[in-house]
């Protein structure tokens, strides 16, 4: 059965490349038949700021921002830009959370401390219980290159959304370069074991 | 065939097909990939100008030749280009030319969000404003259409969600065949605007405005949906994505052309529905022109007894861009939707370390602005990447107003008599967009004014683009690459001296030396931008020697985002040592450079350890 449509908020820190993900997430759309649209924000905030995409499928997609509290699916590349945005995800929607940190320089200049893990974890738990954590950047390293961390995440994703595989390996064909394609498909396949050992 | 296309690259495809032969530009967001995606295309000229002016100039001079052709800028360059853009407004063309101003309402990364059609009213020049990354295409293809058919220059204004949203577009498979183009004209009472030809031009370009409204009535763009009677939104640009998504029952006057506007269309809709309201972005700018028609627009009469001015920005916000939960709250606000009480969950974010955008980790501007800061001396920003140098806790900047602004202003602040050294920074593509006459201002007036032009090897914060001083075309072509050293020098500039930008000590010297003459002095720091290709081959991650580091704290004034405290404490001092992230530390060796305790390595003490592991295991 196919849903009528699916609102995916991307967020992270400038410079994470989240680009090929939602460049794959948008194929995939089109290849399932649905209008999309894909929106994202480039300039001043690609330097380190907090930066979100939008992605949005449905029979017919008129706004390309997603409103607060609209988002099905919320992909968060980095753990506090996960609570930062959470609430962009509908309650009870899918949050998959990349399980790592990068230390905004605010935590020294203001003395702000970077939030431990619980307090993450409770700001999500107040919008959905539904969020699962991945080691992307660990994962990424172990099959040798820590920008497959992407990839992993949308292998986690693809554990997580009832879609047919094929459609996902179609894309990455399609969007990867060659050269890089058996890395990425490794990198996809060990996200999607991931998830499905926490699901 | 429908391929997924950015509202820019819809752009670039339209322009290709509509047959234009020549585009030039300046990059800025969101405005940049416009080009990029033009100049693959078979059979085109494509450049980068070195300013927006400059750009416009050659794109009023090939349609002048015959050929169509079209300039890209973000909302701003216009403001560069407004003396072009007002000349050929005048003049009319030989061939279709498309200006295109991309805006960015919300200042994603802009310093104002200034509405560009406003541009198009003033130089009596129409404007089309798409609303997804189709009607760009369909859009584009129409303004050729019409800067022919009534001889003049068209305004395609665009905005940041339409310039960079992707979604499927309807391609036309062929380009236009354009009819070769005869001699040059020699038309003086057209194209020599000199008072006496002027004269006569201006009432003929308020005819041409009044046609083109006639047109208006009829153009394929303007299109009324009917649905319920009961509201009717008038709407153009990005804002008819939110009318229909918050508003999917009320009939909407779709505005592809914003100027000048169909009077008779807008008369008959407004009168065929109970409310009429403007949903528009930014400037109450179609709201103006048709309360000028004298038609009424809707008003909550319990908020707003007396018809306010204007009319719906009391209802919709007049600063920041729109969205679906904008225009729903507003919506209920002001009785047009029913009142919820599910209005998604906010969650404040107070208490969450705040990350506004950095200098990258590897940034060659960070020393000098290091220095800056050390020296307290009043600094005159400038437009690029560098801008961030007034971010904590490098915190070196005291204004920053628009490109080419720091030297200029700078030169003001002297010539007032302030008792501080004045220092200007400025990088390389804004150094030639449009630094040198400001310069030449500085060395022919003789103020005492230290620029520092930071070359950093390319146009960086749009994404790497090339420039007069990379040797490079757009098309990444090598040509004269043109050195900043004797341009300046001709300047009128004897104090010139370059230094390599991650030198922290060799920038403060220079610096002190200087602030002890009275002379203006050029210093250019010189590296690659961390992030071109070229420099992340480079790239070594530095590390702390922890039994040497005591937490003194001075690598963190660096400001640099790879330099972290890490959970282990000095024991005397009681302080968190820095730690460096080997994901991402390129190995500037800044930090190590300002380091009093040689606790972090440099690149030569890492590379050798790493040698000695290897022999060793």
């Amino acid at each position: 059965m196919r849903p009528e449509g699916i609102n995916f908020a991307l967020v992270g820190v400038g410079g994470q490349g989240t680009i090929l993900a939602s460049d794959v997430l948008a194929e995939l759309g089109l290849r399932l038949g649905f209008d999309v649209k894909k929106a994202e924000v480039h300039g001043m905030s690609q330097r380190g700021g907090s930066v979100t995409s939008h992605l949005r499928w449905g029979a017919q997609v008129f706004s390309p921002i997603i409103p607060r509290g609209e988002a099905d699916v919320l992909i968060a590349f980095e753990k506090l830009e996960a609570a930062r945005f959470v609430d962009i995800l509908k309650p009870g929607g899918l949050a998959l959370v990349n399980d790592y940190a990068i230390e905004p320089l605010s935590v020294l200049t203001t003395g702000v401390p970077y939030p431990g893990d619980e307090v993450l974890r409770e700001r999500l738990a107040q919008v959905t219980p539904h969020a699962y954590w991945v080691k992307g950047i660990e994962i990424a390293e172990t099959l040798g290159n820590a920008r497959t961390a992407n990839m992993v995440l949308l292998g986690a994703l693809s554990g997580l959304l009832d879609l047919d595989e094929s459609h996902w390996d179609a894309v990455l064909e399609q969007r990867v370069p060659a050269r890089f394609l058996d890395l990425n498909r490794q990198a996809f396949h060990a996200g999607r074991e991931a998830v499905a050992a926490a699901v | 065939m429908k391929r997924l296309l950015s509202g820019n690259e819809a752009v670039a495809r339209a322009a290709w097909e509509a047959g234009a032969k020549v585009g030039s530009g300046y990059p800025g967001t969101p405005s940049t990939e416009i080009m990029e995606a033009f100049a693959p295309y078979p059979d085109v000229y494509a450049e980068w100008a070195p300013n927006e002016k400059v750009g416009l100039d050659v794109a009023v001079g090939a349609t002048y030749a015959g050929q169509r052709a079209f300039a890209t800028m973000k909302h701003v360059g216009l403001n560069v280009a407004s003396d072009a853009f007002f000349a050929v407004a005048m003049t009319g063309i030989e061939a279709g030319l498309v200006i295109i101003s991309a805006d960015d309402p919300s200042m994603h990364s802009s310093q104002n969000e200034q509405d560009n059609r406003q541009f198009a009213k003033f130089a009596r020049v129409p404007c089309l404003d798409p609303t997804d990354s189709q009607d760009a295409h369909d859009l584009t293809l129409a303004a050729f259409d019409l800067s022919e058919q009534f001889d003049t220059p068209v305004l395609l204004r665009l905005t940041t969600r339409v310039c960079h949203t992707s979604s499927p577009v309807e391609l036309g498979e062929q380009r236009e065949q354009r009819p070769e183009p005869g001699k040059y004209p020699r038309n003086l009472t057209k194209y020599c605007m000199v008072p006496a030809n002027a004269k006569k031009r201006h009432p003929a370009i308020e005819e041409r405005v009044a046609r083109i409204a006639a047109f208006a009535e009829t153009f394929a763009g303007n299109r009324i949906e009917w649905r319920s009677s009961d509201l009717g939104i008038i709407t153009g640009g990005v804002a008819y994505n939110y009318a229909r998504e918050v508003f999917p029952e009320a009939s909407v006057l779709k505005l592809g052309m914003v100027y000048p506007l169909p009077r008779k269309l807008i008369g008959d809709f407004a009168a065929r529905v109970q409310k009429v309201i403007v949903l528009e972005e930014l400037d109450p700018f179609i709201e103006d022109q048709i309360r000028l028609m004298g038609i009424a627009l809707y008003r909550p009469q319990e908020i707003m007894p007396e018809p306010p001015y204007p009319v719906t920005k009391q209802i919709f916000p007049i600063a920041g861009e729109l969205d679906p939960a904008v225009v729903r709250q507003s919506g209920r606000q002001a009785g047009l939707l029913p009142a919820s009480e599910n209005d998604g969950l906010a969650l404040s974010t107070s208490g969450l370390p705040i990350r506004p955008p950095v200098l990258c980790p590897g940034c060659p501007h960070r020393s000098s602005f290091y220095v800056l800061h050390k020296l307290g001396v009043p600094v005159n920003g400038d437009i690029g990447c560098y801008t961030l140098g007034m971010v904590q806790p490098l915190d070196a900047l005291h204004t920053v107003g628009c490109m080419g602004a720091s030297v200029g202003v700078a030169h003001g602040a002297a010539v007032a008599g302030d008792k501080e050294r004045h220092v200007a920074v400025i990088g390389d593509s804004t150094f030639f967009h449009s630094a040198i006459p400001a310069l030449i201002n500085v060395a022919y007036n003789r103020s005492n004014v230290i620029t520092i032009i930071m070359d950093n090897r390319v146009t960086g914060m749009t994404g790497h683009q090339d420039n007069p001083g990379t040797g490079r075309t757009l098309q990444h072509k090598e040509t004269r690459e043109i050195e900043i050293e004797p341009l300046v020098r001709a300047l009128g500039f004897d104090k010139v001296v370059t230094v390599p930008a991650y030198a922290v000590a060799a920038i403060e010297k220079t610096l002190k030396e200087w602030m002890k003459s009275d002379e203006p002095a050029v210093l250019i720091t010189r590296e690659e931008c961390a992030l071109l290709p070229s420099a992340r081959t480079r790239w070594l991650p530095l590390e702390v020697v922890n039994d040497k580091c005591n937490g003194c704290t001075l690598c963190f004034r660096v400001g640099c985002p790879a330099i972290l405290q890490s959970e282990q404490l000095d024991p005397k001092t009681n302080r968190p040592l820095a730690l460096i992230d080997p994901l991402l530390c390129t190995g500037c060796e800044i930090c190590a450079q300002v380091c009093p305790r040689d606790a972090i390595l440099f690149r030569n003490q890492v590379q050798g350890k790493t040698t000695l592991q290897e022999a060793t295991s």
